[in-house]
């Protein structure tokens, strides 16, 4: 059902997709007009604090509030007591039922699991007697064994493990590959913690409106539709009567825009207290409340024939999820094992991911879940392929690509239930031979060698990955034209910042022919459109693209239907140029334009002989399968052996993504990415003492990518390979920039070094490479 | 902690008088208090410069200081950078380099770059990238704030050499 669409045409056959225009976002965030949660307020509303556990692992024997409660301001505290009708956090898809003891109460119940975790929440009147008060409210607790790694397991609650799942995908004969190998391969990996870490902390707005009798929660995010429908699960509310709202998002990456108890304490109280509530987190309840998310331990190797191709890879690892299962269930495990073979033809494939829970903050996705973590892995095992053969690390890579001859390419995994992955189109050996060219591979080799001889620990490392994105099943998208020209997109999809509305419009003008920069574009409105996947998993301008694409064809289409019968000409000889309709290729003759067509189409016109008023259309696109962009990444990295420092000098992606909506944009996208992903390589970890005590709570412990560290990315954007399964050809852009940093400046540091497979780790801290280079000395 | 006290802060040429706690700090004031909610709130501790604002010629984190230290002092917000419908250069340049991806940054990196660019129009480029670095984002990856600045830079140059 959404296969087989011919390629679209170029960005230069084209009048505004794929043409690198600014954004319609910008001016008010330049000018200081951004709504973001924290500038959404309400007359008369309350401020929520959150008291959350200093211990990792405790049993809760008394909560004291008297104190709190008496403090001048304070209008209410409350404890689990007060919220037991409350079912815990749930999930967004449906899970496996082992997975549902091991929900986040959203208070608290009779236990602490992390530092962090909230107990009580505190209402007043202002945000620093809330905050005042939030340390009056005394909790007793009775210390439990802490478990902090999640190769060890534990007791949940009596009688249940530390492991709610293990998730399993194979496909073919492992044993006879390991056992007709030539050579087997093992490596032992681990990816540290860390997480999106979004500019903007979280904030929730809960407003009753008792005239309407209409739940809203503000300052929404990622998926605002997703949400509502779990709230209203949670809250028993008729879904007419709950509604969220995004306004501007301070950054997403996965783990803004999820579920979490402060979402539901705001909505709840502000129902139960009768006055708006809002909450706005600070940094340190960020870093330890907000997910975290890529913390993963794994055992691979790999069979391979004495050419070096990948007759088997098997894999065992284990993921720190934290102290509880959150809105995604299993998901990273899932999606970790089912991309890991990544853009590799594997003969057979066994792998078996620990879902285990430990005494730290929950976790959940960041920016490329799962692949990320799955290609250091993959890119990793790859480069001590290429050590153990002796065969160049380029020609390894070569030999184990799919052929773009051989595409699509299915994947199937033997487990019922594990969706198998449809490679819809691609040409890896192209794209690797492209991105080396436009690297000079063999000049930067030429001199780092130069560069070496004269005593500099300088390397380059590479990897090759593949993405997924555009998860369906399906999207919806109104537009209209309003009596002055105006055009308006309701979209369900989401911003997270990434200039989703600037997307939407280029492709609405495109075929409305319309100024994009004029066209209004709705999301993350649960009052505007009742269904929305959102923005996650790189499927915004896939899906939700999608759907604006074939609203606008009908609406295009509806419009010169009216303009040929006012103009007394056929549709077909009618063309829509800024707006304007008239005849095609000619400047003169009669025109109208689509805002008098709406004039001419209100209800009771003549013109319309029993036809719906209106200038609008609402259309559907709908899909079965994700859409898989691919990319290679290469990079050239410098250590000082005296501090341990390792230095990115150069960045360089290629990466195609089908047919890129704004080159700018998607470029953006992919720096952005790449810097983040020099973060989790080199600087980021939520570090944790062996009581559980979390030691990065600032940005001084947490340390992100400034300026200084930042190299120059260098960006190779290709279209070769547009998606058979979809009109416009798209493939997602979000998440290409991070997927192989970690692995390919983990290979650099290697080559740097002189010490094949030394990395192992990430981030690969001063202290660690330090340790990496005296262990090796 | 909770007795209020009478202060005027006077942001982008604009009188506030305004009643606030003695420990409240300047940002929350500037927000709350002023109604400029441009100015945002990143960390609190001083690190990544989202609340960056120009106390009379000097960029200042305005999360590390208590609103009654404002007083008398000339307050530049995000809000006063443009001039009626015009922007001023330097948003100019963010939008056309694409300088801004979910935008919460941007009032911070505004500010401190305009404060470094008023204050010293020929900075070397090592010592604006310096500067730059004071400021956190998440979303760009930096590449195009510095084109952006760079190029700001340029043309405030050269309007200053015309003018």
């Amino acid at each position: 059902m959404s296969h087989g669409y011919p390629a679209p045409p170029r960005a230069e056959e084209r009048r505004v997709l794929g043409h690198p225009v600014p954004r319609i976002e910008d001016r008010p965030l330049v000018t200081g007009h951004g709504l973001y949660a924290g500038d959404v307020s309400f007359p008369h509303q309350l401020h929520m604090r959150i008291v959350r556990s200093a211990h990792a692992h405790a049993r809760i024997v008394a909560i004291d509030t008297v104190a709190a409660r008496a403090l001048p301001g304070v209008v209410a505290v409350w404890t689990v007591d007060d919220i037991t009708d409350l079912p815990p956090i749930d999930f967004r898809d449906p899970s496996a039922e082992a997975l549902k003891p091991y929900r986040q109460p959203v208070l608290a119940r009779g236990r602490v699991r992390y530092v962090g975790d909230p107990v009580a929440a505190v209402f007043a009147e202002d945000p620093y007697i809330a905050e005042d008060a939030a340390e009056l409210v005394d909790i007793e607790v009775a210390p439990l064994p802490v478990l902090m790694g999640a190769q060890e397991l534990g007791e949940f609650d009596d009688g249940r493990a530390t492991e709610p799942t293990i998730v399993r995908h194979s496909f073919g004969d492992i044993d006879a590959a390991f056992a007709d190998a030539h050579a087997v391969v093992e490596v032992e990996l681990t990816i540290g913690r860390h997480s999106g870490v979004p500019m903007e902390t979280r904030g929730a707005i809960g407003r009753y409106d008792a005239a309407r009798d209409v739940l809203e929660l503000h300052g929404a995010a990622k998926v605002p539709h997703r949400n509502k429908d779990t709230l209203v699960r949670m809250l028993g509310r008729s879904p007419h009567s709950l509604h969220l709202f995004e306004g501007h998002t301070g950054g997403g990456f996965g783990i803004r825009g999820e579920l979490y108890p402060e979402d539901v304490l705001v909505l709840v109280a502000a129902l139960r207290l009768g006055r708006p509530v809002k909450w706005i987190e600070d940094r340190r309840e960020h870093l330890i409340s907000a997910n975290h998310s890529r913390h993963q331990h794994h055992r691979v190797r790999a069979a391979v024939d004495p050419q070096g191709r990948l007759l088997g890879l098997e894999d065992e690892f284990f993921h720190d999820q934290g102290a509880y299962v959150r809105t995604h269930g299993a998901r990273v495990v899932g999606r970790t094992m089912s991309m890991l073979t990544g853009p590799y033809k594997v003969g057979a494939y066994r792998a078996v991911g620990h879902f285990r829970l430990t005494n730290k903050t929950p976790a959940a996705t960041y920016r490329a879940p799962g692949r990320y973590e799955g290609t250091f892995v993959r890119e990793r095992l790859m480069d001590a392929i290429a050590a153990r053969l002796g065969i160049d690390r380029i020609e390894l890579r070569r030999r184990n690509l799919i052929p773009g001859s051989e595409m699509p390419f299915t994947v199937e995994f033997d487990e019922p239930g594990a969706e198998e992955l449809v490679l819809d189109s691609g040409d890896y050996p192209a794209l690797l031979d492209k991105a080396l060219a436009h690297f000079k591979w063999d000049e930067v080799l030429a001199d780092v060698k130069r560069r070496r001889a004269a005593g500099e620990a300088v390397g380059t490392g590479i990897g090759l990955f593949v993405e997924e994105s555009g998860r369906g099943p399906a999207d919806g998208a109104k537009i209209s034209v309003d009596t002055d020209g105006t055009v308006e997109v309701v979209t369900g999809g989401a911003s997270v910042g990434q200039g989703f509305a600037t997307a939407m419009a280029q492709i609405c003008a495109e075929q409305l022919g319309v100024d994009y920069s004029r066209i209004r574009v709705v999301h993350g409105r649960t009052d505007r459109i009742a269904y929305g996947i959102g923005a996650h998993a790189a499927r915004a301008t896939v899906m939700t693209g999608g759907a604006v694409n074939e609203t606008a064809i009908k609406l295009r289409q509806k419009a010169l239907q009216y303009a040929s019968e006012l103009l007394q000409t056929p549709a077909e000889m009618l063309d829509i140029v800024d707006g304007i309709v008239r005849r095609r290729g000619s400047d003169g003759g009669p025109s109208i334009a689509l805002g008098d067509i709406a004039k001419r189409v209100a209800p009771g016109a003549e013109l319309l002989h029993g036809r719906e008023p209106g200038l609008l259309a609402e259309a559907w696109f709908h899909t079965d399968h994700t859409v898989f962009p691919y990319g290679a990444q290469l990079a050239v990295v410098r250590v000082d052996r005296d501090t341990g420092q390792a230095t990115v000098e150069r960045l360089m992606i290629a990466y195609d993504v089908g047919r890129a909506v704004n080159p700018m944009m998607l470029e953006g996208q992919l720096v952005g990415g790449a810097i983040q992903g020099v973060g989790g390589a080199l600087l980021e970890e939520f570090t944790y003492d062996q009581n559980g005590e979390p030691l990065a709570v600032t940005f001084a412990d947490y340390l992100m990518p400034t300026l200084r560290d930042a190299p120059p990315v260098d960006v190779l954007i290709t279209e070769d390979a547009p998606s058979p399964r979809n009109p416009l050809g798209l493939k997602g852009g979000g998440e290409g920039g991070i997927n192989a940093v970690g692995a390919v400046i983990a290979g650099a540091i290697d080559d740097a070094i002189g010490i094949p497979g030394a990395v192992m780790r990430l981030p690969v801290t001063p202290q660690r490479l330090k340790e990496l280079l005296r262990r090796n000395s | 902690m909770t007795e209020k006290i009478d202060i005027t802060l006077n942001v982008n040429g604009r009188d506030h008088a305004i009643r606030v706690e003695p420990r409240k700090t300047l940002v929350d004031a500037i927000r709350d208090d002023c109604g400029q909610t441009g100015t945002h709130i990143g960390c609190e501790h001083g690190v990544c410069g989202a609340c960056t604002v120009i106390l009379d010629d000097v960029a200042v984190r305005a999360c590390l200081m208590f609103a009654i230290q404002a007083q008398g002092k000339r307050i530049r917000t995000v809000e006063g950078l443009a001039d009626g419908d015009k922007l001023h250069p330097l948003q100019s340049a963010f939008i056309k380099h694409h300088g801004l991806q979910c935008g919460f940054c941007t009032p911070g990196f505004l500010m401190l770059a305009v404060n470094v660019l008023e204050r010293q129009p020929d900075i070397g480029d090592e010592e604006l990238l310096d500067v730059l670095s004071s400021n956190l984002c998440r979303c760009t990856g930096y590449q195009n704030i510095i084109k952006a600045v760079r190029a700001a830079a340029d043309d405030m140059r050269q309007a200053g050499a015309a003018g």
